[in-house]
């Protein structure tokens, strides 16, 4: 048995950087009302751009904003490919994340995989000021995912925050009342593939390498989180609605970690992960019926 | 601010239970030796290869659930599992790790530097910055390659048809393994002077489509070891049957279903050989920074005979060039 001191600290430090993942989807799944399957395409991408940079000794910090400016320009394609093409928003993920397949293969130069073993990376950077490996993680993944939230409140407070909050709610009242709902789509799809190629990129550092298949399944973590602290804390504010995010990202680990440790069979793991989401999915219908008052399951709360 | 006291209570109270029922066992005495296992996903190769480490464990000394523990993790192909379970393998205090394939290989290695590990199934170990280098490691990694003998295997083919002017390279260049093979062979053929033609598939979806672009324009194929092709073998067989084309593939099992002829590796004893060269660094004879990374000892000339008479050749005739 793991030590469970050991274990909180290792499902620390990775969920506060899947946390900077699920706030991104977040943006899209809840802010705009979108399911944007970009994700799993901006995810791998923005882990090649810091990997290719880093392998190119370029400095890690601004190998992982290249990783952001890259998961913007994805965001920016489904968002044109979205609202000037027309085509269904899930479709205009898909596509994207499709054809970002074959960019993330080019960027990190026609391979599949590329190893950051004995690298610096933002963590060994951290690592000289914070003694151990995993305080290097919390310490920067909670600084990174405290500057996401912090300029996410910054924004939202702003004319455009508030006129791209309005478009997600109701399209129509906010065309009618002179929004450019179109542009404010396209920010918010580039703004939410910005945090997921940011968590794409910190993530590979973590790990040591940047693989081309691991997008697979990432929306689904992120998903996962925003249901998990939307159970633990209903109708919040924006503001703390992104942290109680960052916690449910943190607990999702945990509840994975927590079935790795019972060795299931290999075959089961799949399933045994697909309960863990159907109780996570399922609990706010518990809930509901409990309070009896029906209402708004909308999870933010727009009042400022 | 509602917090939801008895939801939070719950999860806890489960956290502690679950962690509860995990803690059962694995107390026991020093002399059982507790190996970690990662593996990225069910493939039949990578089972093969984890059943031959079991074996050759066994072959040393090493006997599960005697003087051996073995905490086997599968990532299932979700490749964010793989850091929490390297975690868990080494805060379990794991006296050796087995790394299979190359995702799960790099995760364990960027987990601990000091816990002796070996890897199997990765195709080039230096290019996966593993080892220093394949003769002297220099770390705590070492292991086996499953690079295939594709000088060999291109030599085979190009017995089998002598007067090729363009040979078909087919694989899905989303797998690090294969795309290293397939530049490999590339530069074989261009070497020998025929044009070479490059298919590549991202899913099983693709497999049968690209198969028929490349049997319908060249006079022979060349497939890797690759996942995407060795899972649609059955159809790739189908294809190179109608339009009689000979195919050579990285691995046995790919002939098997799908191909005409291959001089292969055989996963399990690869897994064998790996499992030797864990158990002399549980028997503290030797340590993984001098251990030379292995190639693959057993190698075999297969023959499908099937697709040989189905293509009008005389299976005898193939021979395994020198």
């Amino acid at each position: 048995m793991t030590n469970i001191f050991e274990l909180l600290l290792s499902t620390t430090s990775q969920g506060l950087l899947w946390s900077v993942m699920a706030i991104g989807v977040y943006l899209t799944f809840r802010i705009l009302d979108i399911a944007d399957m970009t994700a799993e395409g901006s995810f791998p991408l923005g882990a090649g751009i810091a990997a290719m940079c880093i392998v190119n000794k370029v400095n890690p910090v601004v190998a992982t904003f290249a990783a952001f400016l890259g998961g913007m320009l994805a965001g920016l394609v489904t968002g044109l490919l979205n609202t000037k093409l027309k085509i269904p928003s899930l479709l205009a993920g898909i596509i994207t994340m499709t054809g970002l397949y074959s960019v993330t293969s080019r960027v990190i130069g026609n391979a599949a995989n590329i190893s950051l073993l004995g690298k610096d990376t933002i963590f060994t950077e951290a690592q000289k000021w914070v003694m151990t490996r995993n305080n290097s993680v919390i310490v920067v993944g909670l600084l990174i995912a405290l500057l996401v939230i912090g300029l996410l409140m910054l924004f939202f407070s702003t004319e455009i925050g508030l006129a791209m909050r309005a478009t997600g709610d109701n399209p129509d009242m906010s065309a009618a009342n002179g929004i450019k709902t179109e542009n404010m789509k396209i920010l918010g799809y580039m703004i939410s593939n910005a945090c997921i190629a940011l968590s794409g990129a910190l993530i590979a550092q973590n790990n040591g390498f940047a693989d081309l298949n691991s997008g697979v399944g990432t929306i689904v973590i992120g998903l996962a989180s925003i249901i998990i602290a939307e159970v633990l804390l209903k109708n919040q504010k924006i503001g703390l609605r992104l942290f109680t995010i960052v916690i449910g990202a943190i607990l999702y680990r945990l509840i994975l970690a927590l079935v790795f440790e019972m060795n299931v069979q290999p075959s089961d793991a799949k399933l045994a992960s697909a309960l863990v989401l159907v109780v996570c999915l399922s609990l706010p219908n518990f809930r509901l019926h409990r309070n009896k008052k029906g209402g708004s399951d909308h999870a933010t709360s727009l009042e400022d | 601010m509602k917090v939801n006291k008895a939801l939070v209570g719950l999860s806890i109270a489960g956290a502690l239970l679950l962690s509860g029922c995990a803690n059962k066992g694995n107390s026991g005495d020093s002399k059982v030796k507790q190996v970690g296992v990662l593996q990225v996903v069910q493939h039949p190769s990578l089972d093969k290869a984890y059943d031959g480490f079991i074996e050759g464990l066994k072959e040393s000394g090493y006997t599960e659930g005697k003087n051996l523990k073995i905490n086997y993790q599968n990532a299932q192909n979700s490749q964010d599992n793989l850091k929490s379970m390297s975690e868990k393998l080494v805060n379990d205090k794991s006296d050796l790790l087995l790394g299979i394939a190359t995702p799960a290989a790099q995760s364990l290695a960027n987990t601990t530097t000091t816990i002796p590990t070996v890897v199997t199934a990765v195709t080039d170990l230096k290019a996966a910055k593993l080892v220093k280098s394949n003769e002297k490691p220099g770390g705590n990694i070492t292991g086996t390659t499953d690079m295939g003998p594709i000088e060999q295997q291109i030599a085979l083919l190009l017995s089998i048809v002598p007067n090729a002017k363009t040979i078909g390279l087919m694989y899905n260049a989303g797998e690090a393994n294969s795309k290293i093979q397939a530049d490999q062979a590339e530069k074989l053929l261009k070497k020998a002077g025929v044009k070479v033609l490059i298919k590549t598939a991202n899913t099983t979806n693709d497999v049968q489509q690209v198969t028929e672009t490349l049997a319908g324009s060249t006079d022979g194929i060349y497939v890797p070891t690759d996942n995407t092709f060795a899972s649609a073998a059955a159809i790739v067989g189908k294809v190179v049957k109608e339009k009689k084309i000979p195919l050579v593939a990285g691995a046995l099992d790919q002939v098997k279903t799908g191909g005409l002829a291959t001089v292969g590796i055989d996963y399990k004893a690869l897994g064998v050989q790996t499992g030797k060269m864990a158990a002399k660094i549980l028997d503290g004879k030797a340590k993984p920074a001098e251990m030379a990374v292995e190639n693959p000892k057993e190698l075999q000339l297969y023959i499908n005979k099937d697709m040989a008479k189905a293509l009008g050749i005389d299976p005898t005739k193939i021979k395994q060039p020198k």
